[in-house]
């Protein structure tokens, strides 16, 4: 890892590019474990999460990413492996004893939060899609983590599916209160919950 | 640079603001004033973006023409971000806001650094306005063509084009040459402007049921408007020998800083009104108390045209 310095310029410069501004709302910044999941518009997204977390938090989190696009090109394997300490899937050998859930469980250990994006894909339309059953077994592993809905506004329009370059407008990041999967609460119950709770902070 | 002007110009917003400060101070401390505390609070932190904006501009100007002309830049560029950010666009407007963002601003400033009167006047107004539809149509995507046209170019024009001639001023011919008068007359027009927000906003303080638009910003009020503007006209008549009006008509200055209040205020009430559709109260969380950027330029945005070409009129530059 790099010096703490390095971590906070990046940050603050990341900060500044994506003019983000962090709200949290009915819910506070804290270092114990957590699990961070938001919505999915570009590849920013974990920078501008990283980034926006305050320094003591964010030295714990750890974005989850796929393997083939975040060791592409020297910039994105200094990030993922220097900056961010990032969780990489490899999306070309996912085992059953091997599957990403048990990678970020062993990952996490007990120190560690993550950033997930349980939508699997960035989203075109800007309408947030079904969230993937990941998260779901993440938590029926560790149901002791606490659950931060993310949403992350105006992402899609900086920077859109398939375009390259990137206009420069200003992000707002939503940090909403913390959800836990219910005690016997069924998956499809509790993914249609977390989904709402990320989509209602759109309206906050 | 360190004329007696300067010096003179420089110790008296010292004094102001040290005063400000203090004010601060006392009314923080004390609490049986009757005033109300988030009146306080926002007045604190007004006089503390005051300090920020103040430091800022002295050390561009000491810094240099080419620093100043970067920071109002830079200024602009953010300023235009808030706009965007808060306009509605389509995905089909994509690669006409990138070239707004990294050619057609930064350009404007560069032209402007160049003292190119004939060119920085023309190049948003003229091809920028042309380009700005060509780039959309040719994205494929029709739907409210026009509407998302005019947005673009709306910010293009207040927040660059117009702003750009505050720096502007700094490339003027001026009757005295060098450095020191040039700076003193950008600084001149800044400090009006601030002022006249600030005595305008004062003034409106008075319990009054004349509210100008009440649709649009409450806080608007005739007397506020008038009283603002006749004080901001005896304070600008008085700091006549700070600006190069010096040399001509003593009431110059006073006119100009006339001229300055109403644009102010037909600045701030134009940006009230694109938020009142909008239905938020500040473009950004910039400058704590001060909402984003463009809350605080609104009034230099409308000013610095009108102000920039009355000075190039009347001393002929």
């Amino acid at each position: 890892m790099e010096t703490r310095l390095t971590l906070n310029i990046l940050a603050l410069l990341a900060r500044f590019l994506s003019g983000a501004s962090a709200r949290w709302i009915d819910s506070q910044p804290d270092t114990c474990q957590r699990i961070y999941f938001a919505n999915h518009t570009s590849h920013m997204d974990s920078i501008v999460i990283w980034s926006a977390l305050p320094r003591e938090v964010r030295m714990l989190a750890r974005p989850v990413g796929a393997k083939d696009y975040w060791t592409a090109g020297p910039i994105r394997r200094y990030l993922s492996y220097h900056v961010f300490n990032a969780i990489l899937i490899d999306r070309a050998e996912i085992k059953v004893h091997r599957s990403p859930v048990d990678i970020m469980i062993r990952e996490i250990g007990h120190t560690h939060s993550l950033i997930v994006f349980p939508e699997g894909g960035r989203n075109t339309t800007g309408e947030m899609g079904e969230f993937k059953s990941g998260l779901y077994y993440l938590c029926k592993r560790r149901p002791d983590l606490e659950l931060i809905p993310v949403h992350i506004d105006n992402m899609n329009r900086i920077l859109p599916r398939g375009e390259v370059l990137p206009v420069p407008l200003l992000t707002c990041v939503s940090f909403g209160p913390p959800i836990w999967l219910e005690q016997g609460e069924p998956k499809f119950d509790f993914l249609q919950r977390a989904r709402e709770a990320v989509r209602r902070l759109k309206e906050m | 640079m360190w004329e007696p002007r300067t010096i003179g110009l420089i110790g008296g917003v010292l004094v102001l603001l040290g005063a400000a400060t203090a004010v601060v101070h006392v009314l923080s401390r004390r609490d049986d004033t009757g005033l109300d505390t988030a009146l306080i609070e926002t007045f604190r932190l007004r006089v503390r973006a005051w300090w920020v904006l103040c430091t800022v501009l002295a050390a561009a100007f000491l810094l240099g023409q080419m620093v100043t002309m970067i920071m109002f830049g830079l200024i602009s560029f953010w300023a235009l971000r808030e706009f965007i950010t808060l306009t509605p666009t389509r995905p089909g407007d994509h690669r006409t806001l990138f070239w707004v963002f990294f050619l057609l601003t930064p350009l404007q400033f560069v032209l402007v650094g160049m003292g190119n009167y004939g060119l920085f006047s023309i190049v948003i107004p003229v091809y920028g306005f042309l380009f700005v539809p060509a780039r959309i149509a040719m994205a494929g995507d029709y739907k409210r063509f026009l509407e998302r046209t005019a947005k673009i170019q709306a910010g293009l024009l207040i927040c660059v084009y117009c702003l750009s001639h505050a720096p502007a001023l700094l490339t003027l011919n001026l009757p005295t040459d060098g450095w020191g008068p040039r700076a003193r007359l950008l600084f001149f027009f800044i400090l009006m402007v601030q002022l006249s927000d600030a005595l305008q906003y004062a003034w409106a303080q008075i319990p009054s049921k004349h509210v100008i638009v009440p649709s649009i910003n409450p806080n608007k009020t005739w007397e506020g408007l008038l009283g603002g503007t006749a004080s901001v006209t005896l304070l600008g008549s008085m700091l006549w020998w700070a600006t190069p009006f010096h040399g001509a008509n003593w009431w110059m200055a006073g006119v100009m800083s006339t001229v300055i209040a109403l644009m102010g205020f037909a600045g701030s009430i134009t940006l009230s009104a694109i938020k009142r559709d909008r239905g938020v109260k500040d473009y950004g969380t910039l400058v704590e108390g001060h909402g984003g950027v463009l809350d605080r330029i609104d009034s230099t945005c409308f000013a610095a045209p009108v102000f920039f070409h009355l000075t190039r009129l009347w001393l002929g530059a």
